[in-house]
C-alpha cells in the first residue's frame, strides 16, 4: 500500500525529462509517417519521377497517377493520334502526350463501390445483431452465458485461410461465391463477435435503473430498450460501427479467395493496378491514398474509443 | 415468510414472487423470450458461417477430397491423415517460420511499445496529438500497405533502401530486403513492427493512467512494471494470436519467398488449399490451427477478464 501511495504522490517529471520524452516520441511519430507520406507523394509523381534514383522529394506534381488510376489506356502511334479529333479535356491531353489514348474507365470505381456496399451492409447487420445480443447478455440471465460469450469471441480469432476452405465449398454449393451478399454475410459473422463484446461493455455501463424507472412508468421491456437504452448507447453504437466498417474495409484474405470480379473489394484489386511492365506505382499510390484517407479520418474521430475497440471492450479508460 | 400470510391468494403470491421487471414484461413478451429473441439470430449466423463449415472441415480432413476438380473418387483416410501431416517437414517448416516471426515481432513491439507509452506518459505539451499520429498505421489495411512496401523495398529506387544505404554509407542497390534469404524474414518483421507497435503502446497507456508517473528508477521496477504486467500480457497474447495467423501483409509483400524463407503457416495453407487444391490435406492442417488458436483464445479471454476485474 505504501508503495502505491508513493506512486501516486505527484512527482512532476522534470522539464528536461519532458523535453527528451517529447523529442523521442515526435521523432518516432515522424519516422512512422514517412511511408504514408511517400504513398501520398508518389501519387502525384509521373511514372519516371516515381522510379528515379535517388528518390525525388522535390518534383513537379502531376495528376498522371490519378488519371491512370481511373482509366484504361492503349498505346498508339503518334501518326494515329494526329488523325484523332483534338483532345476534349485536360486528361485526354495528358494521356495523349504519352502516346496513349483513353480506352475506357478502369475498375477502380466499381471496386471502391463494392467496398462501400459490402462495408456498410455488413456493418449495419453486425451492429443490429450485436446490439440486440449485447443487450440480451447484459440484462438477462442466460444459461451458459460465459461459454456463449467465449464461443462468440473465438469465432473472430480463427485464421481466415482456415475458415475460407469450408466457406469456399459452401458458397460454391449455394452460388454465393463472388457475390456481395456472400461477402456481407461473411463479414457480418466476423464482425458480430466484436460488436457483441464492445456493445456489452457500453450497455453494462448504462444503469439498469433507467429502464426499470421507464417500465414502472408503463413502458414494456421492448419500449424501454428502444426509448431508453438505445439513445444512451448511441455513442457506443457509433464507435462499434466504425470499428466494424474499418475491419470490412481493410479485409483482404477472404476477399482475395472468395471474390474475383463482381464482388471484388478494393484491397485485392490495388496490387493489380498495372501499367506497361509491372505495377504502375503512381496509380497504385493514388488508389492507396484514396483508400486510406477515410480510415485516417475515422482514426482521428475514434481516438477516445480506440483502446476499447482493440481490447474487445475489456480495457476502458 | 409469504406462506405465513393466509389471506394471500395464489395470484397475489405469484405476483409477489415475480420481480417487477417480469411482471411488466408479461404485457409484451416475457424477459426470457426477449433474451432468446435477441441472442438467437447472432448464434444462428455464427452456427451457419462458422460451426457448420467447421464440422465440414473436420469431416473432410479425414479424406483425400479435392475441391478442384471436384468429382474425383473419395477415399476415407481416417487418422492416417493426421499422422502424415504431423510428420510432413513442410508443415513443420511453416510452423518454425511462424514461430520465429511471432517471437521476434511480439518481442520488438512490446519493448518499443512499452517504451513509447512510458515516454508519452511524461505528458509533454501536445502528447495527445502525437499519440493519435502514432496510432494511424495500425488502423490501415495490412494488405494495401504491405503491397506498397514492396515499392519502398525496391533495391535501387526504393525509399527504404535509399535511407538505410545513406545512413550506413553503403550502396542502396547492394542489398535486397525481399529477394535476400537472410533479409526477407526481417522485411516482414519491420513492416509488422511499424504497423503494430502503436497497439502495444496504446494498451500500456491504459496502465499508465493508473500508475500515474512513478518516475524514479526504483519505482519503475517495483511499481510501474508489476502494475503494467497484466496489460502487457494482454498485448502480447493478442499480438501473438494475430501474428500466428498472419496472412494478408506477408502474402502481398513476399508471398512466402524467397524459396520458403517467409512461408508462414497461413501461406502454406493457402498454397495447399487454393493452389494445389489438396482440400482434405489442408482441412486437416486447418483443424490443427483451429485447435491451437482455440487454446490461445482461451488463455486470452482469461487475461481479458483479469484486466476487466481491476
Amino acid at each position: 500500500m505504501t508503495g502505491n501511495a508513493a506512486a501516486h504522490s505527484i512527482v512532476e517529471p522534470g522539464r528536461l525529462a519532458k523535453r527528451i520524452a517529447a523529442t523521442l516520441v515526435i521523432l518516432y511519430a515522424l519516422v512512422s509517417m514517412v511511408p504514408l507520406l511517400w504513398i501520398v507523394l508518389t501519387g502525384f509523381k509521373t511514372p519516371p519521377d516515381s522510379i528515379s534514383y535517388p528518390p525525388k522529394i522535390l518534383f513537379e506534381p502531376s495528376l498522371e497517377g490519378y488519371v491512370n488510376l481511373f482509366t484504361t489506356r492503349t498505346r498508339q502511334t503518334p501518326g494515329f493520334i494526329a488523325t484523332l479529333p483534338p483532345p476534349q479535356s485536360w486528361y485526354d491531353r495528358l494521356v495523349r502526350s504519352r502516346n496513349m489514348v483513353i480506352a475506357g474507365p478502369s475498375k477502380y470505381v466499381p471496386r471502391f463501390i463494392n467496398s462501400l456496399a459490402i462495408g456498410f451492409g455488413s456493418t449495419f447487420l453486425a451492429v443490429l445483431l450485436g446490439t440486440l445480443t449485447a443487450y440480451g447478455f447484459s440484462r438477462f440471465k442466460v444459461p451458459l452465458k460465459d461459454d456463449l460469450l467465449f464461443f462468440i469471441l473465438s469465432t473472430r480469432m480463427m485464421p481466415p485461410i482456415a475458415v475460407a476452405i469450408p466457406i469456399y465449398l459452401m458458397y460454391r454449393e449455394l452460388g454465393l461465391t463472388d457475390t456481395k451478399l456472400g461477402m456481407i454475410l461473411l463479414y457480418t459473422a466476423v464482425n458480430v463477435s466484436l460488436a457483441v463484446w464492445l456493445l456489452k461493455g457500453f450497455i453494462d455501463e448504462i444503469p439498469r435503473e433507467y429502464e426499470e424507472a421507464a417500465m414502472i412508468d408503463g413502458y414494456t421491456r421492448l419500449q424501454a430498450f428502444r426509448m431508453v437504452v438505445l439513445p444512451q448507447a448511441a455513442t457506443g453504437i457509433a464507435a462499434t460501427a466504425i470499428f466494424c466498417l474499418i475491419f470490412a474495409w481493410n479485409e483482404y484474405a477472404f476477399a482475395v479467395l472468395l471474390t474475383s470480379g463482381e464482388a471484388q473489394t478494393t484491397p485485392p484489386f490495388i496490387p493489380f493496378i498495372i501499367g506497361e511492365g509491372g505495377q504502375d506505382w503512381p496509380a497504385v499510390a493514388a488508389g492507396t491514398t484514396l483508400f486510406l484517407i477515410p480510415i485516417v479520418a475515422f482514426t482521428v474521430l475514434l481516438r477516445k474509443h480506440l483502446l476499447r475497440g482493440i481490447t474487445f471492450g475489456a480495457v476502458r479508460r | 415468510m409469504l406462506d405465513q400470510r393466509p389471506a394471500a391468494t395464489l395470484a397475489e403470491r405469484a405476483a409477489g414472487l415475480t420481480p417487477p421487471a417480469v411482471a411488466k414484461g408479461v404485457r409484451g413478451l416475457s424477459d426470457r423470450a426477449i433474451a432468446w429473441l435477441f441472442i438467437a439470430p447472432t448464434l444462428a449466423l455464427l452456427l451457419a458461417i462458422n460451426i457448420f463449415p467447421l464440422i465440414w472441415t473436420i469431416r473432410l480432413s479425414f479424406t483425400n477430397y479435392r475441391a478442384n476438380p471436384p468429382n474425383a473418387p473419395l477415399k476415407w483416410l481416417g487418422l492416417e491423415r493426421y499422422s502424415d501431416l504431423l510428420t510432413d517437414p513442410d508443415i513443420w517448416h511453416g510452423m518454425q517460420v511462424t514461430a520465429r516471426f511471432v517471437v521476434s515481432t511480439v518481442a520488438i513491439e512490446t519493448l518499443l511499445g512499452f517504451a513509447l507509452a512510458y515516454l508519452v506518459d511524461r505528458k509533454f505539451r501536445g502528447h495527445g496529438f502525437w499519440t493519435t499520429v502514432i496510432l494511424i498505421p495500425m488502423m490501415l489495411s495490412p494488405a494495401v500497405v504491405g503491397n506498397f512496401w514492396t515499392f519502398l523495398y525496391q533495391p535501387q529506387i526504393g525509399l527504404f533502401n535509399y535511407v538505410v544505404g545513406f545512413a550506413l554509407g553503403i550502396d542502396p542497390s547492394s542489398f535486397q530486403m525481399i529477394g535476400d534469404v537472410r533479409l526477407a524474414p526481417w522485411s516482414i518483421v519491420i513492416v509488422d513492427v511499424w504497423m503494430w507497435t502503436p497497439y502495444v503502446m496504446l494498451i500500456c497507456l491504459a496502465e499508465a493512467a493508473e500508475v500515474d508517473r512513478a518516475s524514479k528508477w526504483r519505482q519503475f521496477w517495483s511499481i510501474t512494471l508489476p502494475m503494467a504486467m497484466p496489460f502487457i500480457m494482454l498485448a502480447v497474447l493478442f499480438r501473438g494470436i494475430e501474428n500466428f495467423k498472419m496472412f494478408d501483409m506477408v502474402n502481398l509483400l513476399t508471398n512466402g519467398g524467397p524459396g520458403s524463407t517467409t512461408e508462414l503457416a497461413s501461406i502454406t495453407l493457402k498454397r495447399e488449399a487454393f493452389e494445389k487444391w489438396t482440400t482434405g490435406y489442408s482441412s486437416a492442417f486447418a483443424v490443427i490451427l483451429f485447435v491451437t488458436i482455440f487454446g490461445l483464445a482461451n488463455i486470452y479471454v482469461k487475461a481479458l477478464n483479469r484486466v476487466r476485474q481491476r
